[in-house]
């Protein structure tokens, strides 16, 4: 029966997982209310009820009962249902050009989460977070995974891009401390915020210089000291710096970080660090991580990939950086402290080092976790590090380590007779 | 005509310890050449040497008229010197056709901005080079292998993805410290063949450092013979075999034993 029912899921293509959870997300929109209200609760349940569990435990079941039949039997249901039709429609897909049938995808991804996002202010708070993490969890893995650094930069990182994109656009779009008043209308904020957000990406990559010359000389754990004094410097800059609010923060950035702006950035990201990751340049970044003799002797140039994978990272956390501070539309010194830095890592090596795969299953999960775990407060940082260890014994690289990201495999149809996988 | 490589008078020391002194030895293009000694008589020393891991106190070092010495090891690998090492230095969390194709390092054009943003540029060299790898993987029969983590694979094997590796960097001198280190019989046997292979297939000149006689008496037209860092005997394999001082070198002299 068991091995039935996942025999049956294994057949699902990823198409039809979509179709699954467009189902769940139309549940949830349209009986989510009443069907709380026939279950007893007041109102429908947040992000699987914790909150709700936690003040009357006797509901429970009730949740469990709810977070069944909204979201795990529709995806489910609909995934195995539409097998057949969705497998057809991935084979036909299959046929056209990797690029579009990847678009087409992503297109339908990013229509679902426009509609969940819709429902409610939370949801959309909620996913853009988790979007942002994911961005943040790959450009660290790409130092800590590929490249196989132990870097404690990344809070650095994200407060340089977060504090000089927010410079940027409050200078331009806003009547602010820095005197000018705003020099372009906030209608124009579309096509100059991406800008602003290559240039703040940027100018963290030329700080990530910092950390990165010492790597051709150190590893392990001088290094690791040398980022951790890396992020605490910029803090106390940060905080030592008046003009942009010292530590009382700076607030009042324009609303930029759309649903669409942190999907696009996020899908770009992944293309991106795929495309580097899998190109012989790239693959360097491994080769050193493994053994730096023999990747000298095979003519890989050490210090260049060094430079490379630190620029590189440094300028998605930047990014995100960037992107967290006009959707949080306030930033002080203490949101890029040891905490963040906990939490990115707790993302990566969740997840799993070197994947991309498991950076997105990394960020997903811990982010959700911990908007979930929220009303635990405190004792959220004795769950999340509990099951990072349980994690670390079962599989010590993660969840989900040293998988190649393969768009085409990923969407292929999954019908029997197929199931042999193609080399390459 | 200028000698492939031409070492003139290198020497090298660590702390009070003179490991190489004024080693001199010339190889032209496509020969075999035998470096011999006792243990720590320097020859891994020579190795890291001629390939940059070191930077030697004095001497020249001459690749095909240019001076090396002193320069980067990767620069030294992407003019033509690949090679092997001793304790077989994989890079133990990639699969075997990484290895290969990692090797091509010096010879991707596409740059940065081309291996971000995946143009056209860089997936055609990316399934040219996928493609030469494979075709390397064959030509050593560890193309079956191709996608298993390199340490999933037997040691001959093992050994076998070293020498393809080095071989993808398209050296004109191949290094091969102790290639048949820990190897039973047949393997042996096995080792003779692929280095005669790609002897005749790519005209590669081969400076080999090795303990089984037999193994260098077979392969190499000349054999160079290492006793503290100072080379004692240069020739032709039966000469070295016959001369005196590698006989007390390797066995001691009569009067002590």
């Amino acid at each position: 029966m068991m091995s039935r029912f996942s025999m049956l899921c294994g057949e699902v293509p990823a198409l039809g997982w979509l179709l699954g959870i467009l189902a769940s997300v139309t549940a949830e929109y349209v009986i989510g209310e009443d069907l709380s209200n026939i279950l007893g609760m007041d109102k429908a349940p947040v992000l699987f009820g914790v909150l709700m569990a936690f003040k009357e435990p006797l509901m429970i079941p009730n949740l469990l009962a709810y977070a069944f039949i909204i979201y795990v039997f529709p995806a489910v249901s609909t995934g195995i249902l539409t097998r057949v039709p969705a497998n057809r429609l991935a084979g036909r897909l299959d046929h056209l050009p990797v690029i579009i049938s990847g678009l087409l995808h992503i297109s339908f991804l990013y229509l679902i989460i426009h509609f969940w996002a819709g429902m409610n202010d939370y949801h959309l708070i909620v996913i853009k977070i988790t979007m942002i993490s994911v961005i943040l969890t790959l450009s660290m893995n790409v130092i800590n995974g590929y490249m196989g650094e132990f870097s404690c930069s990344h809070p650095g990182f994200m407060a340089i891009g977060a504090y000089t994109t927010s410079v940027m656009t409050l200078v331009l779009f806003t009547k602010s401390r820095f005197g000018a008043g705003p020099i372009l209308p906030e209608a124009a904020g579309p096509f100059v915020f991406p800008i602003v957000l290559v240039i703040g990406g940027l100018l963290t990559s030329l700080a990530a210089l910092i950390v990165a010359i010492p790597s051709f000389r150190t590893r392990g754990d001088y290094l690791a000291i040398i980022s951790l004094a890396f992020t605490f410097m910029i803090k106390s800059i940060i905080e030592n710096m008046e003009i942009i609010g010292g530590a009382r923060g700076l607030g009042d950035q324009p609303d930029f970080s759309g649903l669409t702006a942190v999907f696009a950035w996020t899908v770009l990201c992944i293309w991106v660090v795929n495309n580097f990751v899998t190109s012989v340049p790239g693959k360097a970044m491994n080769a050193v991580r493994d053994n730096e003799s023999a990747a000298d002797a095979m003519t890989v140039n050490t210090r260049k990939t060094k430079i490379t994978a630190f620029m590189f990272g440094a300028f998605w956390a930047g990014v995100a950086g960037g992107l967290l501070a006009h959707m949080l539309r306030y930033i002080n010194p203490g949101t890029f402290g040891l905490q963040k830095l906990a939490e990115i890592f707790a993302m990566v090596y969740f997840g799993g080092l070197n994947s991309i795969y498991g950076s997105i299953v990394g960020a997903a999960s811990i982010s959700l976790l911990g908007e979930a775990l929220r009303p635990l407060e405190l004792y959220k940082w004795i769950v999340i590090p509990l099951l990072l260890i349980i994690v670390m014994i079962k599989r010590p690289t993660g969840l989900m380590a040293f998988m190649e990201f393969n768009m085409k495999k990923l969407l292929r149809p999954r019908d029997r007779g197929k199931e042999e996988g193609p080399v390459g | 005509m200028d000698k492939l490589l031409h070492i003139e008078k290198m020497s090298h020391s660590f702390g009070g310890l003179q490991a190489v002194q004024n080693f001199s030895l010339e190889i032209g293009a496509g020969e075999i050449v035998g470096l011999i000694g006792p243990n720590g008589a320097g020859k891994t020393t020579v190795f890291n040497l001629i390939t940059g891991v070191y930077k030697p106190v004095s001497g020249r070092v001459m690749l095909r008229g240019r001076d090396i010495a002193g320069e980067q090891p990767h620069t030294i690998a992407s003019l033509g010197i690949g090679r092997t090492f001793q304790n077989l230095l994989l890079w133990r969390h990639m699969n075997v056709l990484d290895h290969v194709k990692i090797a091509h390092y010096s010879q991707v054009t596409y740059g940065l901005a081309g291996a971000f943003f995946g143009t056209p540029r860089r997936n055609r060299q990316e399934r040219e080079i996928e493609q030469t790898s494979m075709e390397l993987l064959k030509r050593f029969r560890v193309d079956h292998f191709a996608l298993l983590p390199v340490g999933s694979l037997p040691y001959g094997a093992q050994r076998r993805v070293e020498i393809a590796r080095a071989m993808a960097t398209r050296p004109r001198l191949l290094l091969l410290d102790e290639p048949t280190a820990g190897m039973t019989p047949d393997e042996l046997k096995e080792m003779i063949g692929i280095i005669k292979g790609i002897h005749a297939d790519y005209g590669v000149a081969i400076l080999l450092i090795e303990h089984r006689m037999k193994f260098v008496m077979e392969l190499c037209s000349r054999i160079v013979t290492l006793v503290f860092g100072e080379i004692i005997a240069e020739g032709a394999p039966m000469e070295i075999r016959n001369n005196p001082k590698v006989i007390e070198a390797y066995l001691g002299r009569e009067d002590i034993t």
